[in-house]
């Protein structure tokens, strides 16, 4: 079973050379720490950045710097600032290639919930809806069941969508799992997870094709 | 040389009154008009509705007028971080619409640009797009979105000029652009007001015909949300 690392270091290898890439909080945030040093990538931050560097070092924030999460980051040679509607026009345009977020929800139809708990959690979709309504690849990061073990991989979203049918690829904890016109296709399995506990775990339709291969982080 | 230079907040939130829709720029705390702000505190108008991605946190940004009940409704992306703005909502005290960012932000440019609505996919298929006209362009569905109609506008840049020029830093740029222009009146609060020809037009980010009023802004808190470092090796 793999840790929120883990999933990081597992997204990081679906970043290719020449990618602009949009990373969410959260487990998305770490996928930047692992991509390979011999391609050329650049991340986006939505609030106005292109070109995201790492966290400053302790005594060298900037408060006008930060990424979408609001948290301090810097700039790396190359990078550039723009503003709310010049970054949204890279995004709805189609001129970032891959959007890496987190999700309450994913059906096997592709649509994903992850901006609000009816009566419970209100805290907003942010960019999110602009990004999966347009992103051509959307790869989610999520642990496969929440705290009480139900799945989170369902045949159909019982929160507010985000968006519909729009996400291409899971990474859990437990498996790679591709989404098809069929449904949930396991792709691969986490270091030690079983292809039943994957089934088990996935409440949609789930495909399970010959052998299913361990992932290589 | 257009002069929009006035002399203190007081006099750039004349007008300013009660029951009035007012755009606010800034990303959580970054690149908020914090003199406007504080000002409307002391001014004590209420029944605001306020345009802004977020809603300040609980002791600093918008979420001083939260605070002291002054704000009706808040037009929104994303409002988390925010106990007592949770709290109103949940309870039913504050009237909230939540709008994706780049739909938000786009609603403002467009009021900005003179278009009255524009078509975009974000929302489709969720209840952001319900009682919305949708319709579908080249086998995509998009969903009708309005430009904001507001009374004033409150922007922070880094520099400007007596001209109205302003130049944004960093990421304190957000929002602050694509609210200079779109409401009745534009008010820019800057970190530096210099005499008119001190700016290189080149580096103009935003021309001053979009701004009516200017101030030098004081006492830039600046606050950071989230401070994250890293450790030097």
């Amino acid at each position: 079973m793999l840790d929120k690392i883990g999933i990081a270091k597992r997204i990081a290898k679906e970043v290719k050379d020449g990618y602009y890439v949009n990373l969410g909080i959260g487990i998305p945030t770490l996928v930047a720490n692992y991509v390979r040093d011999d391609i050329q990538v650049e991340f986006q931050s939505e609030n106005g950045v292109l070109g995201m560097g790492p966290f400053p070092y302790e005594g060298e924030e900037d408060a006008d710097l930060i990424n979408a999460g609001k948290q301090t980051i810097t700039t790396l040679p190359g990078a550039s600032f723009f503003d709310s509607s010049l970054s949204f026009s890279m995004i709805r345009g189609k001129h970032v290639h891959l959007t890496i977020l987190g999700a309450m929800e994913v059906s096997e139809k592709g649509d994903i919930a992850n901006w609000k708990i009816p009566g419970k959690m209100v805290k907003g979709m942010g960019g999110a809806m602009d990004l999966v309504a347009s992103a051509e690849n959307i790869i989610v990061a999520m642990m496969h069941t929440n705290k009480e073990g139900e799945s989170k991989l369902l045949k159909q979203c019982s929160l507010p969508l985000t968006g519909v049918g729009c996400v291409k690829k899971i990474v859990s904890n437990l498996a790679v799992i591709e989404v098809t016109d069929k449904g949930f296709k396991l792709l691969e399995r986490a270091p030690g997870v079983q292809v039943e506990d994957i089934i088990k775990a996935t409440e949609g339709t789930l495909i399970v094709e010959g052998d299913i291969p361990e992932m290589i982080l | 040389m257009i002069n929009k230079k006035v002399n203190n907040v007081k006099e750039a939130m004349q007008g300013v009154e009660s029951g009035m829709t007012l755009m606010l720029g800034g990303f959580g705390l970054c690149g908020i008009p914090e003199n406007a702000i504080k000002a409307l505190v002391e001014m004590n108008v209420n029944g605001l509705t306020c345009i802004s991605n977020n809603a300040g946190v609980d002791d600093f940004g918008l979420g001083m007028l939260l605070q002291k009940r002054q704000i009706k409704k808040m037009i929104s992306s994303y409002v988390g971080e925010n106990d007592e703005f949770e709290r109103q909502m949940l309870n039913g005290e504050l009237d909230v619409e939540l709008v994706p960012q780049g739909t938000l932000v786009e609603r403002c440019r467009a009021a900005q640009s003179g278009f009255p609505a524009f078509f975009t996919p974000a929302g489709y298929g969720t209840e952001v797009a319900e009682g919305k006209e949708t319709r579908e362009f080249n086998g995509k569905m998009y969903v009708l979105e309005k430009a904001f109609e507001a009374d004033f506008s409150f922007v922070k840049a880094w520099k400007g000029d007596e001209a109205g020029n302003l130049i944004f830093k960093g990421t304190a740029r957000n929002f602050n652009p694509a609210m200079c222009g779109s409401a009745k009146i534009t008010v820019a609060e800057v970190e530096e007001l210099l005499p008119a020809g001190s700016l290189d037009p080149n580096q103009i980010h935003i021309p001053g015909i979009f701004i009516q009023r200017i101030f030098q802004g004081n006492n830039y808190e600046k606050r950071i949300e989230q401070r994250t470092v890293r450790k030097r090796d």
